[in-house]
């Protein structure tokens, strides 16, 4: 009875898996040879033929795993998930004037999407008018052409701003936004306490990845610690700060850096704030986080949980918060840009679903998902349409929304979890040794450790060592977007929108404008001095995004674009 | 790329300029195509973002370059590179193998290449494919 007594006491755990490795899965390479050399992460992390209790043996399930809605949050922010509240379809619109992204607003609301995002146009994001003489060409090409208040009102035209959260995809000139949504909801009568939503604002991450930037880092992480306490005060339910992995990921980062460079960043704005005086638990609880998620299925699930537990320890341990929301991870997600073809573009209904699929299990709050067209152009609303059914479809249709956290205890999943959150403390550790994220993109640190991972990427796929299909492997010459027609923009839009900039500045009164713009000019230099009120009474007034910015570029000055690669 | 002529010396390395015009940030392709030529052996200059048509001529003959690499991800390609054939034209450097690269929908390449434009690539060219194509079209210098 020998073999009973060896399935009743199994030899301890690593010896019953050597003894498996020798024995059985030695036998299946015998006759099948791996696929591959090594196995490894798209991030670059060697996976092991399998996962097993010796992989777990480390990893506490009350400490390091928890439950839903508890410390440290490793298995999702809230205790019922999506059996309460599904995550927020939130797909980003924003082309040529208010009314056109109005319009695809609407939309999107009427074909289920329950919040609403906002890129705007290359301008807007710089801080320049449409007037300006060398940039007009850009008007509403890429989102949405904002020079004043007026173009929030239109852009904002009926839609329920006390019922509707409102991300806003800007960063060098977020400030400025911020502000005119908060006197947008005044002015049509919502108290700041009403407003919900999000200003990306994370202008950290535009110097390493997305390259859309204005002052110098130091100057500018210091405007985005002004709207963090701004928002705190007067409009408490808005994330002023949405830090961001998404772009630095998109720009070649691994998974691991993604996390390490975002909670840097974020810690540092944080750490800002702490040198004014502002303790942590007042502004923490309103820092969300924006994924990338990408190819990687389960990567991405174990970053996202990584993420979240490395954030709820370092806000706890590090920066001292005590009020549990400050170490509380929400984040929204979206499928990864950089993973679309323009070879075969239906491939990428498939790839976006899978990756959306990750976003869900990873426990993410906001979705977006890309469209099939976006290889190309911005999305057509066909395209899109499809993009918002891929999110319901797995809401309604798979069953993975109705269970919390269903991959939380795997082997896998949690090895990697812990894996990753090792290694993004390790390279955190590292930009800290260099005195930050500030000094780490002075330096040029974080440019470099991007641009390497997507060089390496490259070879990687240039080398057929990594599969795109359609691209290195099954390639034929399929450009069928199965009839979806690409959008085009409208080349009318920039002149209607320089007129529209005429009126605005021909109605206003001058004397108010140069008034507020004095007013900030006054205390643009001192650091510490909260600009917010000043800003806002220049949104208030009518002055343009452009005004307003070139007080700051006045004061602060410009920095000058890299020219590494 | 450094080749040999036809008495034994040394061809200089062919003068690349990558550039990024207007406001658009977008510069991972732009990035990893400038190592990839300078790992060919091309001398590279990438001019950073934010860049005029003018301040790119400028650095195509200042640089004496034989290839213009332009790189646009942000929709405006169209009217960036119509000008930057009409300024090319006009300082005599028709020769400069111009090409444009980034999110670039086919007619509009085909359009592109009507009016000055060498060639255009797309999202996942391979490297491989631009070096080559450098090497048999660049204008000697």
């Amino acid at each position: 009875m020998d073999h009973l007594n060896a399935v009743k006491e199994p030899a301890a755990g690593s010896a019953r898996v050597e003894k498996w490795k020798e024995e059985r899965l030695a036998k299946d390479y015998e006759r099948i040879s791996p696929r591959r050399d090594e196995y490894k992460t798209l991030s670059g992390l060697e996976i092991d033929d399998v996962y097993t209790e010796d992989d777990v043996k480390d990893i506490d399930p009350v400490e390091d795993i928890g439950l839903p809605g508890e410390y440290p949050f490793t298995r999702g922010p809230h205790a019922s998930m999506y059996r309460g509240r599904p995550w927020t379809i939130r797909q980003v619109a924003g082309f040529g004037q208010a009314e056109d992204t109005n319009g695809r607003y609407k939309y999107l609301l009427a074909h289920g999407e329950t919040g609403l995002s906002t890129d705007f146009d290359l301008p807007t994001l710089l801080g320049f008018d449409s007037d300006h003489p060398e940039y007009r060409r850009e008007i509403g090409k890429i989102g949405v052409a904002v020079d004043t208040v007026v173009d929030f009102h239109a852009l904002f035209d009926g839609i329920p701003l006390e019922e509707v959260s409102t991300s806003l995809t800007i960063n060098a000139s977020a400030a400025i936004l911020l502000a005119m949504y908060r006197v947008v909801g005044d002015e049509r009568g919502i108290a700041g306490t009403q407003l919900t939503g999000t200003t990306q604002n994370d202008i950290l991450k535009e110097y390493t990845a997305q390259n859309e930037f204005i002052f110098p880092p130091a100057k500018a992480a210091e405007l985005v610690v002004d709207t963090m306490e701004y928002g705190a005060q007067v409009m408490p339910r808005f994330n002023p700060l949405n830090a961001c992995g998404y772009h630095i990921r998109d720009a070649g980062a691994t998974a691991v850096q993604e996390v390490g460079l975002t909670l840097s960043a974020a810690l540092c704005y944080l750490e800002l704030a702490q040198q004014r005086g502002i303790h942590p638990d007042t502004l923490a609880p309103r820092v969300s986080f924006f994924w990338d998620v990408h190819n990687d299925f389960l990567e991405e699930v174990a970053k996202m949980r990584a993420a979240r537990r490395l954030w709820a320890r370092l806000t706890r341990e590090r920066l001292k918060c005590t009020d549990p929301r400050s170490w509380l991870m929400r984040a929204h997600c979206q499928t990864a840009g950089v993973s679309l073809t323009a070879q075969q573009p239906l491939n990428n209904v498939a790839r976006t679903a899978i990756q959306a699929l990750a976003s869900v299990l990873g426990g993410t709050q906001s979705l977006h998902t890309n469209s099939l067209d976006e290889a190309f152009a911005i999305p057509s609303e066909e395209a899109i349409k499809v993009a918002v059914r891929t999110q319901q479809l797995i809401l309604h249709e798979t069953g993975v929304a109705d269970v919390v956290d269903p991959l939380g205890g795997s082997y896998y999943i949690e090895s990697l979890t812990s894996r990753i959150e090792e290694e993004a403390m390790e390279l955190i550790g590292r930009i800290d040794e260099m005195g930050g994220m500030i000094p780490a993109i002075e330096t040029g640190y974080a440019n470099q450790l991007i641009a390497d991972s997507a060089w390496e990427q490259q070879i990687a796929l240039e080398s057929n060592e990594r599969v795109t299909v359609g691209v290195n492997e099954f390639v034929d010459d399929d450009r069928s977007t199965g009839g979806v027609e690409l959008f085009k923009p409208d080349p009318g839009v920039g002149e209607r929108q320089i007129k529209r900039l005429k009126e605005v500045k021909s109605s206003r009164e001058e004397k108010r404008v140069a008034a507020a713009l004095r007013d900030l000019e006054a205390v643009a230099g001192d650091l510490h001095h909260n600009r917010m009120p000043e800003i806002e009474e220049a949104v208030r007034a009518r002055a343009t995004v452009e005004e307003i910015t070139d007080v700051l570029r006045n004061t602060w000055g410009i920095y000058q674009p890299s020219t590494v690669f | 790329m450094t080749s040999s002529t036809a008495d034994g010396t040394k061809a200089p390395p062919i003068k690349v300029i990558v550039a990024k015009p207007g406001l658009d940030g977008h510069d991972r392709g732009a990035k990893v195509v400038a190592r990839a030529l300078r790992d060919a052996g091309m001398e590279v200059v990438y001019t950073g973002i934010y860049q005029t048509p003018d301040s790119i001529l400028r650095a195509v003959i200042q640089e004496d370059a034989a290839v213009l690499g332009l790189s646009s991800l942000s929709g405006a390609h169209m009217e960036y590179a119509k000008d930057l054939c009409k300024l090319l034209a006009e300082n005599d450097r028709t020769d400069v193998l111009f090409l444009v690269g980034g999110t670039i929908p086919e007619e509009d390449g085909e359009e592109l290449k009507q009016v000055g434009v060498t060639e255009v690539f797309g999202p996942g060219t391979r490297t491989e494919d631009i070096i080559n194509f450098i090497v048999e079209n660049a204008p000697e210098r």
